[in-house]
């Protein structure tokens, strides 16, 4: 690896540099077979299973555009507020490399099937940015290259390398930013936010399982610095394959403040494609982008051009569903949150599951309270998502229910739980079994009472004396008799009572 | 008694089928012992699919017993030219690189043909990927013309048309780009035909150029060309180019034509079809049929069609251009030849640069390269965008034609075959073969090729016929008309006329 790299601090280089972004972003729609083919997909598959002779491209073969694949592109394209084009073609991007079977990628060019959008995109303080959409098409993923018996799993020095065609073909659709200007020092902020409201969108039509971590959605990033905002665009660079929110961010802050450091140094920036490495933060320098790359683009003479009427195109708008955006604000106002406790729960990614515990029965307080709380400090220790922790919506719903009802007290209520994590069933189930019923009996209480009164007659001595102080402390005792079972707030109606 | 089976037409042998007078199997092994006799001298096949073709004659013969329903066509045997896929047969296109392939599915056209219990006798040779006008440019040696051993049976498809013209198979499947099923059929007194661009699935086809590509019928009666057409064709879904609607009545235009009226059916003689370059005794046998079609009742007016000039020209960049991109999978990692650079490291890169260079032939290469210049920036407007509104001009030649009369006629080819290693060293001469046929492939429209005469050396020459889109019956009806008339006057089929080949044991 190269020698260190001189870094201008951030806010340093924003102060003197204006950054520009572009986005492009992959995202893997979630059809049941193939762009072209009726190969099955299915994530975690044993190697070359998912295959036919289209998607191994075998002599002969011919690509079958997949219908639900267009429809998926389209709704991108509306919930983008991008125009659908009445008829596009499919172009041929040529080049060899073993992980394209037919040593092309069928790929819209020229043509995409949706173009001239925008995203509204909601920032961390509520401010609303607006990200333009240059185009959104519709092409083919590659395989999958292991390269084996290097270092690190890189081709550099590899024994042999093995392809997984698995990949290959499963339909992408890309989305373009045009050139985010005036984002300024927020330009990392602007980034991480486009690529998430991307992420909820994919989720809200139910186009693609858009799981980061799985790499059904890449990002690459494009960052140029200008000297003010009314310079002309600087050169930029591309960051490839950045695949978490956080990474987005912080890819963009590590190449302003690198491409700042070149600039101050009279040094010029190389167009040219980057790495960028999760472990270090860094990018480091890929190919260089030259006018020797020539895919000689032609149009796929395979295919015939995709050209969706425009009844189905507004049938396919009627039936959007609401938009992550409008879905949050409708939430929050039914829910009655304050914008920062909503804030914290969409960042928690709790609105579904708050939603579907509201919709069992619980307050929306009560849900944001348990979900927030003490389950997302569990989810933290277990390193699990909330959807994943072994509780239901409808068991926080229960368990809610039993505290307004007076049933059990805050305190149980963890306890019980505590028992549903561990397996014991319903709320209602590990409130008998454990029997943590609130004792609303005097009988019992009263007792425990005069046995603390007689325990301790100095202070009773004191309470008598007009000096309340200790009363808690005669409660305490109580609450401790009885685990915690007793009504704080009778047990202290009742030593009243008792000492008149 | 079997050699006078092989010499029946495929409708013949079907009605004796069904008759119950011969069974497949004896068919069957009646041709493959005509292969055995003659394929030495022709080698019109790469693959010679015995062991199979009498097991499905077998089946066909139990279930005909059985009082099972049967194709008609089924029991009649059939070659296949080596650029179609089938499963478990070896395909290589003709080409070193695909040597040893044994594909793991059939085209549809295959499916088609084994649903109808027709036995596959075996693949025939053609030129490397259907590139050429002559079957030289095979890997697997050159294919000898059945009418005089020492010339060139025509190409791409000079295996299939070698194949039937010398009685080894009554039916074979070609591909045309440019002309690979009617240059062959002319040169060697068969009849091919290109049906409509979509007309036949290319799934399964070995692409040479995708817009182009078109496989169809050899045979050696327009009848069975039509029964052939009407099996292999339809829309398949997994082709997104074949057309979505039924197949023309072909058969039923064949039959109405062999019974020789053409009252009212309007001939259109293509002017630049004809003149300098057409050797005398193809423009003479030319003008003979025009005299027995109009015999027949037929109008033949002179029709121009001013922008075929540039055809051949827009043609040698739009088939190269997609051609260098659909051999591009040709590259030693997944399936065929692999070859291995003798020194320095083993990349990818440098297997992909030695298989190709080892395993593609000249004329490949040369395509290749003419194909990827074509369409490399700065050069993309100049030849690939150029060649293509040519050939959107020549599609409104061909609509403007169309409006005046029913079909277009033409020689097949400009001269009758060629002696083998003739016009080797100069491709310009061997693609001016093509000039004729070749319009038809860049606006998408049916031709047909029929015998119709021997040149002044004795050789067999052909007369093109070409329709509109999607109306592939009318050239079947002028066609089926023409070649009853000349047999009539012949007193037989144009092959009685060629030599016969020794058979060797």
């Amino acid at each position: 690896m190269s020698a260190a790299v001189d870094l201008v601090g951030y806010d340093e280089a924003v102060r003197r540099y204006d950054p520009v972004i572009g986005i492009e972003v992959h995202v893997e729609l979630g059809t049941r077979t193939k762009m072209f083919c009726a190969a099955e997909v299915e994530f975690g598959g044993e190697p070359n299973t998912q295959t036919t002779p289209v998607s191994l491209g075998l002599p002969g073969a011919l690509p079958v555009v997949n219908g639900k694949a267009v429809e998926s592109a389209i709704k991108i394209g509306l919930a983008l507020n991008c125009q659908i084009a009445e008829s596009c073609r499919f172009a041929r991007k040529n080049y060899f490399y073993p992980d394209v079977p037919k040593n092309f990628q069928t790929s819209q060019y020229d043509e995409p099937i949706a173009f001239d959008g925008y995203l509204d995109v909601e920032l961390d303080d509520g401010e609303i940015f607006r990200v333009e959409i240059e185009r959104a098409h519709m092409e083919e993923d590659a395989g999958k290259n292991t390269h084996v018996g290097g270092s690190g799993g890189r081709i550099h020095g590899a024994a042999y390398s093995l392809v997984d065609y698995n990949r290959a073909g499963i339909p992408l659709v890309e989305i373009v930013t045009r050139p985010i200007e005036g984002a300024g020092a927020r330009a990392p902020e602007v980034a991480r936010a486009y690529v998430r409201a991307l992420r909820d969108i994919f989720r809200a039509l139910d186009v693609s399982e858009a799981r980061m971590e799985r790499g059904n959605v890449r990002a690459d990033v494009n960052l140029s610095l200008r000297a003010t905002p009314d310079a002309p665009l600087g050169t930029r660079t591309e960051t490839k394959n950045v695949n978490s929110f956080r990474s987005v961010e912080r890819a963009v802050r590590y190449e302003v403040s690198r491409q700042a450091a070149v600039l101050d140094g009279a040094g010029t920036v190389i167009q040219e494609t980057r790495h960028w490495h999760e472990d270090t933060g860094i990018t480091t320098s890929g190919r260089v982008k030259s006018d020797a790359e020539d895919y000689r683009y032609f149009p796929e003479p395979d295919l015939v051009p995709v050209a969706p009427s425009r009844a189905w195109v507004e049938e396919i708008r009627a039936s959007l569903p609401e938009m992550p955006a409008d879905r949050r604000r409708r939430l929050q106002g039914e829910w009655g949150y304050a914008d920062a406790e909503m804030r914290d729960v969409v960042n928690a990614g709790a609105v579904e599951i708050i939603e579907a515990t509201v919709a069992a029965g619980s307050s929306a307080a009560g849900a944001r309270k348990w979900w927030m709380g003490e389950l997302a400090r569990k989810a933290k220790t277990d390193e699990l998502e909330l959807a994943d922790l072994p509780v239901t919506p409808e068991q926080i719903a229960q368990l809610q229910g039993l505290v307004d009802s007076g049933r059990i007290n805050d305190k149980l209520a963890r306890q019980a739980l505590e028992g549903v994590l561990a397996g014991e069933g319903d709320p209602e189930q590990v409130v008998v079994a454990r029997g943590l019923e609130v004792v609303s009996d005097d009988g019992p209480l009263l007792e425990a009472i005069d046995a603390a009164l007689v325990a301790q007659p100095d202070l009773v001595e004191k309470i008598k004396g007009g000096n309340m102080g200790p009363v808690g402390a005669i409660i305490g005792a109580v609450m401790k008799a009885t685990r915690g079972q007793a009504d704080a707030g009778r047990v202290r109606e009742l030593v009243m009572e008792r000492l008149g | 008694m079997t050699h006078d089976l092989t010499r029946l037409s495929a409708a013949e042998m079907a009605a004796r089928l069904t008759a119950g007078e011969i069974t497949s199997v004896e068919l069957t092994q009646a041709h493959l012992d005509r292969i055995a006799a003659v394929e030495a001298d022709v080698h019109a096949f790469l693959h010679v699919n015995g062991e199979e073709a009498l097991a499905t004659a077998a089946d066909v013969d139990a279930r005909r017993a059985a009082g099972e329903d049967l194709h008609p066509l089924a029991g009649v045997p059939i070659a296949i030219k080596d650029v179609v896929v089938t499963k478990g047969m070896p395909t290589t296109a003709g080409s070193k690189i695909l040597e040893g392939w044994v594909p793991p599915y059939d085209a549809t056209l295959v499916e088609k043909i084994r649903a109808a219990g027709m036995p596959i006798l075996g693949k025939t040779n053609m030129d490397e990927f259907a590139m050429g006008s002559s079957t030289e440019h095979s890997a697997y040696g050159v294919t000898r013309n059945p009418w005089d051993l020492g010339r060139i049976p025509g190409g791409s498809g000079g295996g299939s048309a070698a194949a039937v013209a010398a009685f080894e198979a009554p039916l074979a499947v070609g591909t045309d780009t440019g002309g690979s099923i009617r240059q062959p059929g002319a040169v060697t007194g068969t009849v091919g035909v290109k049906p409509t661009y979509g007309g036949i699935s290319r799934y399964g086809l070995i692409a040479m150029a995708s817009s182009l590509d078109q496989a169809g019928p050899v045979t050696r009666t327009v009848l069975d060309s039509a029964l052939l057409h009407e099996l292999m064709g339809g829309h398949d879904p997994r082709d997104s180019t074949s057309i979505d609607e039924d197949v023309p009545p072909v058969v039923d235009a064949a039959r109405q034509g062999a019974a020789g009226d053409l009252a009212g059916v309007r001939i259109g003689v293509v002017t630049e079809l004809s003149g300098e370059g057409y050797q005398p005794g193809v423009s003479a046998r030319f003008e003979e049929s025009l005299d027995v079609l109009r015999g027949l009742g037929a109008e033949i007016v002179e029709v121009s069609c001013p922008h075929f000039e540039y055809a051949l020209g827009a043609y040698y960049l739009i088939m190269p251009s997609e051609a260098s991109s659909n051999l591009a999978k040709f590259d030693g990692m997944r399936f065929g030849l692999r070859v291995e650079p003798e020194e320095g490291p083993v990349t990818a890169e440098r297997v992909m640069s030695a298989t190709r260079g080892a395993g593609f032939g000249d004329e490949v290469k040369r395509r290749v390269i003419l194909g990827t210049y074509a369409l490399s920036a700065g050069y993309y407007d100049a030849y690939y965008g150029s060649a293509q509104k040519v050939r959107t001009l020549i599609q409104r030649d061909f609509d403007a034609a169309f409006e005046k009369v029913d079909v277009l006629v033409s020689p097949t080819a400009p001269t009758t075959a060629f002696e083998l290693g003739s016009k080797l060293d100069d491709p310009l001469a061997m693609y001016l073969n093509d000039v004729a046929t070749i319009p038809a492939n860049l606006a998408g429209v049916p031709g047909l090729s029929v015998p119709n005469g021997v040149s002044d050396d004795g050789l067999p020459v052909g007369f093109q016929i070409l329709a509109p889109a999607k109306q592939d019956h009318r050239m079947y009806r002028v066609g089926a008309a023409l070649e009853n008339a000349l047999e009539t006057t012949w007193g037989g089929p144009i092959l009685a006329k060629a030599p016969e080949l020794e058979e060797k044991r």
